[in-house]
């Protein structure tokens, strides 16, 4: 799943941006350093490969739902992580550009889910040295296990990178326990999709062209075996991952949460009961039916109050029927915000004719 | 010959898989002269070609260019010398634009940008291509991406022009084209290619290829009159000469 | 199947777009992605609960397509079919958020609905500005101006090469995929099949790039890149973004949207 920018706030963002960022500066650099020539090309028409492969869906036996190959334990596989990990980006960044599919904001988060965890994690930690200990001619099914795992953990760690991205943006409801009981056996379904995939495809260039294989990855693979933990590396990101964890938990203790801050706002009462009536009763009665969200119900009155708005908040009043919201300034908001977005079209249109008939 | 601008002595050289591809191939070729390659398929002509560059490196023989050694320390100049234009000009075509493409050349060539910028200009025009610099290969006919494959290779000043295939694949006007093109420009050529008429068109000189070896190095009218010859190298005479008959 | 098809037409329709020559091309692309990222990282600064504050930023999306002589189902299209992860996980904001936020003519309208048309809008706006980018400027010439902003030129030249083959192997999966599907009578791609399938099209795939290689080095390459782009920026160009910047921050800072209501509201009165 590729994070969209519309979950994202910009502090999470751009936290995750220069994490990413970071890593693909080293990593260029790795790669620059590589006196082999045939790195550029190789990871070029590498990535174009995945691009096409995601488009080809097979299915899975037993379930009849279809998958497609990630890509990131494949390019590992072949290029080694640094180099692996380019190409993701460049993947990643043609999806966000060409297709939307994750936004240009959100391409730091995305590539530290699909292209960290696997090629710098997943890859290195689990598949590596499973490889090592397998032989020289690993069995097929040998081979599978191994991609599988490999690939089940490193996209269990991007979904879990997902989740925090999210819950730290602020922009979803969606409750932690909630958002992490959808996404991970989710994930855990199209790790198996990615590691049998990829399994297959090496099983295949092995067998066919083994010579393709030894090339330039073998060569690459074995003598950058040690650049994959660079302690000057892993101590930035460290230090970015305390600042981001100790600014935002500072931002989070000494503010009140930001749902209730707003409705403290806007409505100069807090943490109101929903009223037992009309649309939100049958709201109600229709989320208590789904079990697995009544058990998970975002509850205002139940969570308790943050320090900061304790004081203020007094006894939550459950009689109140609505809430005493200023009916004018909603209104006002409200056909401010149609007259603006028919002005901004009006004006587009205006421009768009102007400039074709000047072309 | 007075002074070959191109010899191959004793060439050999075998596939990864083990495979031989050349068997002690040698010959010759001059100033000026425009050399036909034929051979069925997998007769190893492309394997060939891909020495003259220093691309491939052989087993055993050697390569002279201009009398200059094909050897990792010659090789900058070997390959300003011999332009190599490939089968497939999707391969050679990386570049996101034409006249990006044409001065990846002569930008390794170390050259200052505005004689790059003159060179490329110049291969695009003597090529006839001048109004696609700034489009984007996979914007480009089969026929339009040839000779930019070609000016990319011309904007080097090459003195010999190497050419694997390159009819393969065009529409009737483009290949009338390319003939028209290449017959004009005065560079020693060496054309490999399964288009017989072009040979006639083209070529004064022809080297049959068979298993890896030269089975025959004549004029075309010679080559194309032995019939024996041809069969043995699973080839057949040029469909013009045939309706003639 | 489709899906392919569809994704390459859109792919090559951007590109088609981006090659036009137009008021927006002329700008220096580093102004467009500054221009892009500022627009973005304002659209998602504002609090959960915004709504109407958001849409006077619909100007610039509107005013760079306008600009770049692009139509809005164009770019329409693209956003309606993009990745709806935003939406799905947005939708449950209403189920989880109850909380009565404010009143319209009388009805209550609780924080999750708008948190949602919130995070709707700026998937809107955040997806649009993207593709807006890519149709003015090209790939192309957002890595020229990517490697003068500092992007290592290993990674832009890479990700030109990627985007040069894309539609060459996109295309090639494409039919290898069409010939199993007029042989598979109606059945889906079982893993014995998609392995051999991708394996051919990985194995093609190396083997061009081994010929590109050799293409390169026949061409004197010798491991360093020398392709510079040459930009020029220009008075327009800090004009342009002087401008934008301006204009984000004012939408920022200032609820436009509700100043207008507020004046139609007063004219009314």
């Amino acid at each position: 799943m590729h994070m969209a920018d519309a979950l994202l706030s910009p502090a999470v963002g751009a936290t995750f941006w220069l994490a990413s960022g970071a890593t693909l500066a080293w990593s260029a650099r790795q790669v620059r350093k590589d006196e082999r020539e045939y790195l550029v090309p190789l990871m070029g028409v590498l990535g174009a490969f995945v691009f096409a492969a995601m488009m080809i869906n097979f299915t899975i036996p037993g379930t009849g739902s279809s998958g497609h190959l990630g890509g990131g334990l494949l390019l590992s596989i072949l290029l080694g992580p640094s180099a692996a990990f380019m190409v993701m980006a460049s993947v990643l960044t043609v999806q966000a550009l060409f297709f939307a599919d994750g936004g240009i904001l959100a391409l730091g988060a995305n590539l530290f889910n699909l292209g960290l965890c696997t090629c710098f994690v997943a890859y290195p930690l689990v598949y590596r040295p499973l490889l090592a200990r397998a032989g020289a001619a690993p069995s097929t099914r040998r081979m599978s296990l191994m991609a599988v795992l490999a690939a089940v953990i490193g996209l269990q760690l991007g979904a879990l990178g997902v989740v925090a991205q999210t819950q730290l943006s602020g922009i979803s409801s969606l409750p932690l326990s909630t958002f992490l009981l959808l996404m991970q056996p989710m994930h855990l379904a199209i790790g198996l999709v990615e590691g049998l995939a990829t399994a297959a495809l090496i099983v295949f260039v092995r067998q066919a062209r083994p010579d393709l294989l030894a090339l330039p990855s073998a060569a690459y693979q074995t003598a950058s075996a040690r650049r994959v933990f660079p302690g000057r590396l892993m101590a930035t990101l460290g230090a970015v991952a305390l600042v981001t964890a100790g600014s935002l938990s500072w931002f989070a203790s000494s503010q009140p949460d930001g749902l209730e801050w707003s409705i403290a706002r806007t409505t100069r009462q807090a943490g109101l009961e929903s009223p037992q009536s009309g649309l939100h009763a049958k709201l109600s009665e229709v989320q208590k039916s789904l079990s697995l969200l009544a058990d998970y119900k975002f509850d205002l009155a139940a969570k308790p109050a943050t320090p900061a708005l304790a004081p203020a908040l007094g006894q939550a009043t459950p009689e109140a029927a609505w809430p005493a919201v200023d009916a004018s300034t909603s209104l006002a908001g409200v056909i401010g915000g149609a007259a603006t977005l028919a002005l901004v079209l009006a004006l587009g249109f205006v421009l768009r004719r102007k400039g074709s008939s000047a072309v | 010959m007075s002074q070959p601008v191109v010899a191959l002595r004793g060439l050999s050289y075998a596939y990864p898989d083990g495979q031989q591809a050349l068997r002690g191939v040698s010959f010759a070729i001059g100033a000026g002269e425009s050399v036909g390659l034929i051979g069925s398929n997998g007769a190893g002509k492309s394997t060939l070609l891909l020495h003259l560059n220093g691309v491939l490196k052989p087993a055993a023989g050697e390569v002279l260019i201009h009398d200059l050694p094909v050897m990792a320390a010659n090789l900058a100049e070997v390959r300003q010398r011999v332009g190599l234009v490939f089968q497939d000009p999707d391969d050679q075509l990386f570049m996101p634009t034409v006249q990006d493409d044409v001065a990846f050349g002569p930008l390794n060539m170390g050259l200052p940008l505005d004689d790059v910028q003159a060179r490329v200009a110049q291969a695009l025009a003597t090529v006839g291509v001048s109004h696609l610099a700034a489009r984007a290969p996979y914007r480009l006919s089969g026929g339009e991406k040839r000779l930019v494959a070609i000016a990319g290779v011309l904007a080097m000043s090459p003195s010999i022009l190497v050419l694997d295939e390159p009819s393969a694949g065009l529409d009737p006007a483009a290949r009338r084209r390319l003939i028209q093109l290449l017959s004009g420009i005065k560079h020693t050529r060496l054309i490999a290619t399964h288009d017989l008429d072009l040979v006639l068109d083209l070529c004064t000189r022809v080297l049959v290829m068979r298993e890896g070896a030269i089975a025959a190095d004549a004029s075309p009218e010679v080559i194309f009159a032995d019939a024996e010859l041809l069969a043995r190298c699973h080839l057949e005479m040029p469909l013009s000469l045939q309706r003639r008959t | 199947m489709s899906r392919l098809h569809a994704a390459l037409q859109d792919f090559d329709a951007l590109d088609a777009l981006a090659a036009r020559p137009t008021a927006l091309s002329r700008l220096d692309p580093r102004v467009k992605i500054l221009a892009t990222l500022g627009f973005i990282l304002t659209v998602v600064s504002f609090d959960r609960y915004t709504v109407a504050a958001l849409l006077p930023l619909a100007l610039f999306p509107l005013l760079m397509a306008a600009l770049g002589d692009m139509t809005l189902r164009s770019i329409g299209r693209t956003v309606l079919l993009a990745s709806p992860f935003a939406v799905m996980v947005g939708m449950f904001n209403p189920w989880l958020d109850q909380r009565p936020l404010l009143s319209l003519l009388g009805y209550p309208i609780t924080g999750g609905w708008v948190s949602f048309t919130s995070i709707l809008i700026r998937f809107g706006l955040t997806v649009a500005a993207g593709l807006v980018l890519v149709a003015s400027t090209g790939l192309p010439q957002i890595c020229a101006g990517l490697e003068r902003l500092g992007v290592p030129q290993v990674f832009t030249t890479q990700l030109l090469l990627l985007h040069r083959y894309a539609l060459v192997l996109a295309h090639e999966a494409s039919r290898m995929s069409l010939a199993h599907e007029l042989r598979a009578n109606g059945k889906a791609m079982p893993l014995a099949v998609y392995g051999p399938l991708l394996g051919h099209l990985l194995l093609r795939a190396l083997q061009r790039a081994q010929r590109i290689h050799q293409a390169m080095l026949s061409r004197g390459f010798d491991g360093q890149l020398r392709h510079r782009p040459s930009l020029r920026w220009q008075r327009a160009d800090t004009l342009f973004l002087a401008l934008c910047g301006m204009g984000f921050a004012l939408a920022r800072q200032v609820d436009l949207a509700h100043l207008m209501g507020q004046l139609v509201l007063g004219w009314l009165r």
